[in-house]
């Protein structure tokens, strides 16, 4: 698969070209050119360096939005062993931009759940973008329920722009969807890890994020409102979007600095879609390693546990009340 | 795109911007209004009932008995943690709107009675931040939802809002998941949360503690729903339905029990809580 460079990658990319040039010179013509092609992989090593050690937020959202990143479905047949897909929220439909089902992680049989984006258009089209319909969200709680009933945990895969905006969304109370599975979800008898693969948009992503681990993959983004939204209201332009992405405070290492994650799981050089595998196996890794603490832990423990941990998220001051927790 | 976008506001807003300002002219029937004569009615259109938005205090002396109210965590005020730097600086935005309204942050919360029956309540002021929900409002509900489950209370919350509060990021996000979470363990006590929308209930606030009320009411023609119409129109291209978003349409699509009248929703509660509320 070739990759296809962001625009901040366009520089590193025109050397490796060069590179590659000159390798092919060298062999066509039989003249030893070692020496450059060495200088030039120096060069390259050296420019990746400094462009992928201080990817600035924005950069690392265009990196969350990369069309060859791994997806759910992805993680699902690497990470992940016998997935079986099952569809349907028994109320209205299956939607497509949330598969779920049964899978096995390690040793742990598991239910999963995670927002599909598409590659292509036509996969996009059916996938709606990873945009989920209450349906999603509705099918995603049935299943988190199959998991509570079975014992089996539930891990969450979030990459979404936002739930969707449309007619049909609003008609069948996407609202209400989202805010019963954050109720839900908090006292649901059953392990779940969540885990922000790509994009964390808003609701659309804590509608399956309320979970006693939350973990970000390292050029993930979670966020109340996109970039470009939240530039179009705060700087009353869309083209502000690197300034909002920075003033968010949206990437995975804010959300730790800010105690809103539990751990933030390092990606290949440049980005999960340089190395899928490798990013699958250390996600798996990270997976397994919480889900043997967490189905050791009593369930009302655990409970507890998830409580406590959304109950102190917030800033706030000038408490004087008597009613203080 | 913008989730949590502003709803479009009716003219309506802008004009309680303007304290001097002696009449109003109403939204709803194009009738000039004497602005005592609107406070002296519950802000209603004494011509065709629209509801005017009404400020976090005023619905709580109309919705209390008299002296029933104790206002908790009065004091508490937000920060500017992320040290948000927009077209304006969020530390300032607060003052602005502190200032403007006299408030503390866009919620106010406490214990009072209604027809002598306990109660834990928090009224949201759109007048502030379009009461968007950022740490302190998060913090104070998930508080009195939690005094209501300790004092076994009913929980009545009246919302208003823009949605998530931006300057405070993924923090703000966050507040949806623990008011929800207070309101799961409120739940599990089988004590009753009585949810009522008001003009408007948009984005973070809707698809949060305002939408899983055991019973949701709702005031005439409130503008209710996750995202803004222009966004939905910019993303789908599509029309959108008459009276879309509205209480009434969405009681016709089953989410709301009931569409009440400003002057009945004292006693409607009133009547709720005889049903639901627990036996002392
Ligand atoms: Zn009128």
């Amino acid at each position: 698969m070739k990759l296809q460079p962001l625009d901040f990658e366009k520089p590193i990319f025109e050397l490796e070209r060069k590179l590659e040039d000159l390798k092919r010179h060298s062999r066509a013509q039989d003249i030893n050119l070692d020496p450059e092609v060495k200088r030039m992989q120096a060069k390259i090593e050296e420019m990746k360096r400094e462009t992928y050690d201080k990817l600035t937020a924005w950069q690392r959202v265009q990196i969350a939005r990369h069309p060859q990143r791994p997806y759910t479905l992805d993680y699902f047949s690497s990470a992940f062993t016998d997935f079986i897909e099952l569809h349907g929220d028994r109320l209205f439909g299956d939607d497509k931009a949330m598969p779920a089902g049964l899978a096995t992680i390690g040793d742990h049989r598991c239910v999963v759940v995670g927002h599909q984006k598409g590659r292509e258009l036509k996969e996009n089209l059916k996938r709606n973008f990873g945009s989920a319909h209450p349906e999603g969200y509705r099918k995603a709680l049935r299943m988190m329920r199959l998991g509570e009933k079975f014992g089996l945990p539930v891990i969450a895969l979030i990459d979404t722009p936002g739930a969707y905006p449309g007619v049909g969304a609003e008609e069948r109370h996407i609202s209400e969807a989202i805010a019963v599975n954050l109720r839900e979800m908090m006292v649901l008898k059953t392990p779940i890890i969540s885990v922000v693969i790509g994009e964390g948009g808003s609701g659309g992503a804590l509608g399956i994020g309320v979970a006693d681990r939350v973990l970000m993959l390292e050029n993930a983004y979670y966020s109340v409102i996109s970039p470009e939204g939240c530039a179009a209201i705060l700087w009353k332009h869309r083209s502000h979007a690197p300034e909002a992405a920075e003033a968010l405070k949206l990437t995975a290492r804010d959300l730790e600095e800010l105690k809103l994650i539990d751990e933030v799981i390092p990606e290949p050089l440049g980005g999960a879609h340089q190395d899928h595998e490798q990013t699958a196996t250390i996600l798996k890794k990270t997976i397994v390693k919480h889900l043997k603490k967490l189905t050791e832990m009593p369930i009302e423990k655990l409970l507890a546990q998830r409580y406590a941990k959304f109950r102190k998220m917030g800033e706030f001051a000038g408490d004087v009340s008597k009613n203080g927790t | 795109m913008p989730i949590f976008k502003k709803p479009d506001f009716r003219s309506e807003s802008k004009k309680r911007d303007m304290p001097e300002g002696l009449f109003q002219k109403c939204p709803g029937c194009g009738e000039v209004i004497h602005h005592l004569a609107l406070a002296e009615n519950q802000r209603i259109c004494p011509k065709c009932d629209f509801h005017f938005s009404q400020t976090a205090r005023e619905r709580l002396e109309h919705l209390l008995d008299p002296e029933s109210f104790e206002e908790h965590d009065a004091q508490m005020v937000s920060v500017d943690t992320l040290k948000f730097k927009g077209m304006a600086t969020y530390t300032d935005r607060l003052k602005t709107y502190q200032k403007k309204t006299g408030l503390k942050d866009a919620v106010i919360t406490g214990t009072g009675k209604i027809e002598a029956l306990p109660v834990a309540i928090a009224v949201m002021d759109f007048n502030f931040i379009a009461a968007t929900m950022g740490s302190v409002v998060g913090e104070k509900l998930a508080r009195i939802v939690e005094t209501g489950t300790s004092e076994r209370l009913p929980v009545i919350i009246i919302s208003a809002s823009g949605g998530a509060r931006m300057y405070e990021g993924a923090l703000s996000l966050m507040q949806m998941a623990k008011t929800c979470g207070a309101l799961a363990l409120h739940a599990q006590a089988k004590l009753p949360y009585i949810s009522i929308l008001t003009h408007p209930t948009t984005g973070g606030v809707s698809a949060s503690f305002a939408t899983v009320g055991d019973v949701i009411l709702a005031e005439p023609k409130a503008m209710i729903g996750f995202a803004g119409p222009r966004v939905i129109r910019e993303t789908t291209h599509q029309d959108l339905p008459p009276n879309f978003q509205t209480a009434e349409f969405l009681e016709e699509h089953g989410l709301i029990d009931m569409i009440v009248h400003r002057k009945k929703m004292r006693s409607t509660i009133a009547d709720l809580l005889k049903y639901l509320a627990p036996k002392k």
